[in-house]
C-alpha cells in the first residue's frame, strides 16, 4: 500500500513541520489586525494598510504552506493558472470599485 | 496495458501506469479558480454596495469582532487538520487520516453552526437580507462561502466512509487531494471575508 503514495509523485504535499510553520504564521497573521482594528491602536489610514497586508502575507502564507503552490515539480500549470487567475480578479475587482465608483459620481452632479 | 481486465479494483483509477491523480488535482485546481472568479465577483459587489444601507444599520453596528475572530480562529484550524490528514494519506495511514477527518468535519460544522446562529440574530433582529443593498450583498457573500463549506462537509463525510471501506488506495488518495485544494482555498476565501467584511467594516 505504501507503494501506492510513492506512484503520486508527493513530494510537493510538505511536511508537519511545514504545516505547523503555516499555522502558527496565519494565527500571527491573523491577530496582528485584529488588534489594531479592534484597539484602534494606529490611525485609519494605517490600519487598512496594516490589514491590507496582513491579508496579502495570509494568502501567499497559505498557498506555499497549505497549498503548496510553486513548491512542487510538477506544478507549473497550477501556479500559471493560478496567475491567470489573479489577473481576472484584480480587473474584476478593481474594474468594477472604479467604474461603480465613477457612476456614483457622476449621479451626485446631477442631484 | 489493454489486456488488462476493464474492472481492476486494486488500481482503482484506469491507466493506472500513467495517472498518478495529477491529472483529477489539476482538473480540479481549475474547478477551484474559477470559483476564484465567481467569489471575486461577488467580493466586488459587496464592495460596490457596503456603503448603501438605506438608513439601515452597517457593519460596524452589526458584528460581534470575538465572535467573528473564533470563526476564523476555527477554520484556519480545520485547514491545518486537513493537512495533517493529508500526511496521513501519504503514508497510506488510514487510522490517522480518519481521526483528522473527522477532527476537521467537528471544527467545519462548528463553523457553520455559528454562522447559522450569526444569521438567525441578524434575521430576528430584523436585518435580513431584504433590509438594504449592503445586507444584500452580505448574505450573498458571507452565505455563498457557508454553502461552499457546507457542501465541503458532505464531501468529507462521503470520504470518510469510503476510505473506511476501501482504505488509503490511489482513487481516495486523489479525491483526498481534491477536497484538501477546495478546504485550503475556502479557508484563504474567508481570509478575504474576515478583513474586508469584518476588520474593514468596523475601523
Amino acid at each position: 500500500m505504501s507503494n501506492v503514495v510513492s506512484q503520486n509523485h508527493d513530494n510537493s504535499h510538505g511536511s508537519v513541520k511545514s504545516y505547523i510553520i503555516g499555522f502558527i504564521i496565519s494565527i500571527i497573521l491573523t491577530i496582528i489586525p485584529y488588534y489594531v482594528v479592534v484597539n484602534h491602536a494606529i490611525s485609519t489610514d494605517a490600519t487598512y494598510i496594516v490589514i491590507a497586508i496582513a491579508a496579502l502575507l495570509q494568502l501567499l502564507v497559505q498557498l506555499i504552506f497549505f497549498l503548496h503552490l510553486g513548491t512542487g515539480t510538477d506544478k507549473e500549470w497550477n501556479t500559471l493558472a493560478f496567475v491567470f487567475t489573479l489577473f481576472v480578479v484584480l480587473i474584476l475587482v478593481i474594474g468594477s470599485l472604479w467604474i461603480m465608483y465613477n457612476l456614483d459620481y457622476n449621479m451626485m452632479e446631477h442631484m | 496495458m489493454v489486456n488488462e481486465p476493464l474492472i481492476n479494483h486494486s488500481h482503482g483509477v484506469h491507466d493506472v501506469h500513467h495517472d498518478d491523480g495529477s491529472k483529477a488535482t489539476f482538473g480540479f485546481w481549475i474547478y477551484i479558480m474559477s470559483d476564484c472568479v465567481l467569489f471575486a465577483m461577488i467580493f466586488a459587489t459587496y464592495a460596490v454596495l457596503h456603503t448603501h444601507v438605506y438608513g439601515g444599520p452597517n457593519a460596524k453596528e452589526l458584528f460581534s469582532m470575538p465572535f467573528v475572530l473564533t470563526e476564523t480562529f476555527i477554520l484556519l484550524t480545520s485547514s491545518f487538520t486537513y493537512g495533517l490528514a493529508m500526511l496521513a494519506s501519504n503514508k497510506a495511514n488510514k487510522s490517522q487520516v480518519l481521526f483528522w477527518l473527522f477532527i476537521t468535519f467537528l471544527l467545519g460544522l462548528a463553523f457553520i453552526s455559528m454562522e447559522v446562529h450569526e444569521f438567525t440574530n441578524l434575521i430576528r433582529e430584523g436585518n435580513s437580507f431584504s433590509r438594504s443593498a449592503f445586507l444584500s450583498s452580505f448574505f450573498t457573500l458571507v452565505g455563498t462561502h457557508g454553502l461552499h463549506v457546507t457542501s465541503g462537509l458532505i464531501w468529507m463525510l462521503a470520504l470518510m466512509y469510503q476510505v473506511m471501506k476501501h482504505g488509503i488506495t490511489p482513487k481516495t488518495h486523489t479525491k483526498l487531494a481534491c477536497l484538501s485544494l477546495f478546504w485550503h482555498f475556502l479557508d484563504i476565501v474567508w481570509i478575504f471575508v474576515f478583513t474586508v467584511v469584518y476588520l474593514m467594516g468596523a475601523i
